[in-house]
């Protein structure tokens, strides 16, 4: 089994005390395969941090399960193997820094589980260290940048040495500079650790640059595919309210237009590369 | 206002032998030297601690002013204390106005109680002053864990204290922010009588709340995220230890409390 999550049918409701409980996710079937990096696009709304929850058992299904690495979420036994498996960060990194101190706060997961301490220190040195952040150990959170403070949180989490790390719209709340930093760190975790990622996401530029995007609305998964295959179809997209990266949407209006540009541009260098041929 | 100004905890940061000292060394010593406050109640017990409270403060390095910046707002606390013993000890009297009598004993009585508050008061905080917040609430919860055999919630109460600590920085923050917002949109902070200002605190105090509950409830889910199930079969990275100094500082620290309990006993 290569699939480090597993949903079969998952349907999530709220229960409202009035008894009115509006469906969250309806019906899911997804596998996410070990050690790839899968970003999950969809508007405020569609469920997708819904989903994201779920990963980890902070929220239980209503409906179908939920297998991470085999084991299915509701089993309470071993919840505390679930969730040191999926690391989880979260939109706002003030909100997930329990310590006033940046070693503590990396420390505060391995101390949960109960890890000796010399191991602990280990483990937060490697950890601050791959987020790039290891002359900030001794430095008070509240005094880092964001891209810096989120890139703490992510350390946070790699010292539980999970295998995948799920990431709530981690670039929400940071400036340009912030964004790029977290964006390259989780690349980097993902192509040289291994890890595997999930990346949920409203910024399409983003989203593109992920080994497979899943699109989500109303609780439904209507795409899934490669970055490229998924951003082809414009049209359909812009009918889910969603946008295409810029370099795309420039291709689509020089189709329009008449010129045969191809659709697969995702970036820049891509783009510009595909100009230029259309050119000579 | 300056909110940046609140010295909550006020932590001087230094490598001095005090600094240095395990934290939970550094409260037992506290506690003793406390208990031997109240058994001194002669010049020369008042003498020797003073002695050594001014030996510690200048190990410590920290500034006699800083010590002294804390006594302030207790100078009301001092005075009244003053005055009450004054004026109300049974003694010798020296001269008497109306129904007020002074007596010897009086002063004497008064000069004492002034004295001890003020040594009580400046070797807490000389306590806050060289310990973090961190390893504060690390020695408490060591300290105290005997007590969860009584089943009292020690580690709860640390892992709150922490949190606290952790996120007065990021609400006082907030706060600016918001009171900046209110005055954006025209709201009056600083003029006014004591009512109208306590009114206009409300368009602060009610955004502040509701995003403080909002901040708790995502903490909460951050930290079950990352295993976090209580105290139960958790370690810690950065172990509390006992090295020889700090034992010889509880043993000095403890010592004198007994020696300050029998020079108190014989008058002196």
């Amino acid at each position: 089994m290569n699939d480090i999550i597993r949903t079969e049918n998952l349907t999530f409701r709220y229960t409202t005390e009035e008894g009115a409980a509006p469906t969250v996710l309806d019906g899911l079937d997804l596998s996410i395969e070990a050690g790839s990096f899968v970003a999950v696009l969809g508007h405020n709304g569609s469920g997708k941090s819904t989903l994201a929850k779920h990963f980890n058992a902070i929220l239980l299904p209503s409906g179908g399960k939920v297998y991470v690495d085999g084991m299915d979420t509701v089993d309470e036994s071993r919840l505390l193997d679930i969730r040191r498996q999926i690391g989880m960060v979260f939109q706002n990194p003030d909100n997930q820094i329990v310590a006033s101190v940046v070693e503590e706060d990396v420390a505060f997961a391995p101390e949960n589980l109960g890890v000796p301490s010399e191991e602990i220190r280990t483990l937060v040195d490697d950890a601050l260290k791959t987020v790039g952040m290891d002359q900030f150990a001794r430095h008070a959170p509240h005094l880092l940048s964001g891209g810096q403070k989120q890139r703490v949180a992510i350390a946070g989490v790699l010292a539980m040495r999970p295998r995948c790390i799920v990431l709530d719209e981690p670039t929400a709340m940071l400036d340009p500079v912030g964004r790029a930093e977290v964006l390259s760190t989780v690349k980097k975790l993902n192509r040289e650790r291994g890890v595997t990622v999930v990346l949920i996401t409203h910024h399409m530029d983003e989203a593109a640059q992920a080994d497979r995007l899943i699109v989500m609305h109303d609780g439904k998964i209507v795409r899934d595919g490669s970055p490229k295959e998924v951003f082809r179809d414009v049209e359909g997209l812009r009918a889910l309210g969603l946008e295409v990266p810029q370099p795309v949407a420039l291709m689509y209006e020089l189709r329009r237009s008449g010129v045969d540009a191809p659709l697969d541009t995702l970036d820049a260098d891509e783009c510009a590369a595909a100009l230029s041929k259309l050119l000579s | 206002m300056a909110l940046k100004d609140i010295t909550l905890g006020q932590f001087f940061p230094g490598s001095s032998p005090i600094h240095r000292l395990d934290p939970r060394a550094k409260i037992v010593g506290l506690v003793a030297y406390i208990v031997a406050l109240f058994l001194a109640d002669w010049f020369v017990t008042y003498a020797v601690l003073l002695a050594v409270l001014a030996i510690v403060v200048k190990v410590s390095t920290v500034k006699v002013k800083a010590l002294l910046k804390g006594l302030k707002p207790v100078i009301f606390l001092l005075v009244f204390t003053a005055v009450l013993n004054i004026f109300y000890t049974p003694g010798t009297p020296i001269f008497s106005l109306w129904i007020f009598t002074v007596t010897y004993e009086g002063v004497l009585h008064a000069f004492f109680m002034v004295v001890r508050i003020m040594m009580l008061i400046s070797c807490t905080f000389l306590l806050t002053y060289t310990t973090s917040p961190l390893a504060l609430t690390d020695g408490l919860e060591s300290l105290l864990s005997p007590l969860k055999k009584l089943h009292a919630p020690v580690h709860e109460l640390s892992m709150i204290m922490s949190i606290a600590l952790r996120f007065i920085p990021t609400l006082i923050e907030e706060t600016d922010k918001i009171m900046s917002a209110q005055r954006a949109r025209g709201a009056d902070f600083d003029t006014g009588n004591l009512l109208q200002r306590a009114k206009a605190l409300i368009p602060l105090l009610v955004p502040l709340f509701i995003s403080a509950f909002r901040r708790a409830d995502e903490l909460a889910t951050a930290m079950e995220c990352r295993c976090y199930h209580g105290g139960e079969g958790r370690t810690r990275m950065n172990r509390l230890r006992f090295r020889p100094g700090d034992v010889m500082f509880i043993v000095g620290a403890v010592l004198l409390a007994a020696v300050i309990g029998v020079m108190g006993h014989f008058g002196l």
